[in-house]
């Protein structure tokens, strides 16, 4: 559909867009999120600091945040697509996001601490493929910073400790002590992508691709809607506020999907995304045409 | 909103209170997790006179290198700072310094090591990487970026005006063990325990 060339390019941009520019949606929620704090307080001040870098982000093209985090990539292509050379064409544009200033160099040799300098490593960028029946490709990416990785958490049902059975009540408790868990540390207020299920692997994945979802949306299950709705209240009721600071805006959203699970198994796997929740999207139609999504 | 000059004294880093905002101007260096295992290991001679009276900052920043060899600070908002927590106290007395920079807070051990050398937690806003980039007017110099790459290096920065709010003290004030606590009592009402 593209040329090697055109693919880097195009995901260097996509790149550039995530890391510079937050998704209008998410910018609404911090808006609304300062209106309800108290005036001249340390929730409002850290929220109108966030709300003026979001702005210079954008007009200064510049990195939001500067752990610019770790690319995950979504792919949907169509049959007969190359998997293999989308992967070095997305590989080949971090490095380049690298060398332009849109990304930290963020890879770290886990051995010998020795940063790669390029961006990227071995697992990083992480890509997911899927076939679909469509003649387009769509790519999708969050940039999802360090501090707030290290806020995800995966339970396992029954948890004695939260009195957390196997059933919604229990998955409530346990998502409910994964944000008091995270305070501040990962830069609240923060997103959270939840599965219900899975295993440990699959379960993080899902996790993961809840946060391509746009915050206003709903779920189409009304079950899990109405959690993610009640998650969502609950969750900035726990007055840990943004930064930690102590306020009403804990979370942004609440984003909820479920994975069919083995007997034995129940897991609860939360990802913690920061307020610098970084997404965007492209669709490459047959003739080679963009279309940025956001 | 007052103007603090850096290097400060223990008797200011003493007078510093949980809540109060401050607009750091001078000399500081950034450290984080390579640094400060490094730091704890062995005495750096070289580096510790540029820690000595200053703050160390939690922060990875992204760094353009410019063709005169000279270096600006392209993103530069703090990183997680209770990583550094086993690390902080022991960093804080051996090479004098009057505080650190980050996001999140720290625990116990920290709050200890700030009562015992007379120095203070700053916060500055997490993700807010353009606005602080913004108050660092120079890069000085860097030590062991070759060793441990742009983020994990220890970079000399001149900042002018870099907001921060005090919120943790040295006199045993810590606004995140309070918010700690009110949350996790209020989760407890929640869900019933």
């Amino acid at each position: 559909m593209l040329s090697h060339e055109r693919y880097v390019e195009t995901f260097v941009e996509l790149i550039r867009r995530a890391s510079t520019d937050l998704p209008p949606d998410v910018e609404e929620a911090l808006r609304r999120g300062r209106e309800g704090e108290t005036a001249g307080g340390l929730a409002e001040k850290a929220l109108l600091t966030v709300l003026d870098n979001v702005e210079l982000a954008r007009t200064s093209s510049a990195p939001i945040c500067q752990d610019t985090g770790t690319p995950v990539v979504w792919v949907h292509h169509p049959v007969g697509a190359s998997t293999r050379a989308l992967e070095r064409a997305f590989t080949e544009a971090v490095h380049r996001a690298t060398a332009k200033q849109y990304l930290r160099p963020n890879a770290v040799d886990t051995i010998t601490g020795k940063n790669t300098g390029h961006g990227a490593g071995r697992g990083i960028p992480y890509l997911h493929f899927e076939e679909w029946d469509r003649p387009e490709l769509e790519v999708r990416i969050i940039l999802k910073g360090g501090g707030s990785e290290n806020c995800g958490a995966q339970y396992r049902l029954p948890e004695a400790r939260l009195k957390a059975g196997r059933d919604l009540e229990g998955v409530r408790r346990v998502v409910l002590d994964a944000v008091v868990q995270a305070q501040g540390h990962g830069c609240a207020p923060g997103v959270l992508g939840v599965c219900i299920g899975g295993d440990r692997v699959s379960a993080y994945a899902e996790s993961k691709r809840q946060l391509l979802r746009a915050l206003p949306d709903s779920n189409p299950d009304p079950m899990l809607d109405e959690l993610e709705q009640r998650l969502l209240r609950e969750g900035n009721q726990l007055g840990i506020g943004p930064m930690g600071f102590g306020g009403q805006t804990t979370l942004l959203g609440v984003k909820v999907g479920v994975l069919d699970r083995l007997p034995a198994c129940y897991f609860v796997t939360v990802s913690y995304m920061c307020w610098a929740d970084r997404r965007s999207s492209v669709r490459i139609g047959e003739g080679g045409e963009l279309t940025w999504l956001s | 909103m007052a103007e603090l000059k850096l290097p400060l004294s223990e008797e200011t880093a003493r007078g510093l209170k949980v809540g109060d905002f401050l607009e750091l101007t001078g000399p500081m260096i950034t450290g984080r997790d390579a640094a400060h295992k490094w730091l704890v290991e062995a005495q750096q001679d070289e580096v510790a006179p540029f820690l000595e009276g200053t703050v160390i900052y939690h922060c990875g920043p992204v760094v353009r290198k410019n063709p005169d060899g000279s270096y600006d600070f392209v993103a530069a908002g703090p990183t997680t700072s209770s990583r550094e927590e086993p690390y902080q106290a022991d960093v804080i007395k051996r090479y004098k310094l009057r505080g650190a920079i980050g996001k999140g807070g720290m625990g116990p051990k920290t709050l200890q090591g700030l009562a015992d050398s007379g120095a203070v937690y700053l916060h500055a806003i997490g993700g807010a990487a353009q606005v602080l980039a913004r108050c660092v007017k120079r890069v000085e110099r860097v030590f062991m970026l070759e060793e441990f790459g742009v983020p994990e290096a220890m970079w000399v920065i001149h900042v002018e005006r870099f907001p921060v709010v005090v919120t943790m003290d040295s006199h045993g004030g810590s606004l995140h063990r309070e918010v700690l606590q009110a949350s996790e009592s209020k989760l407890k009402g929640l869900i019933g325990l």
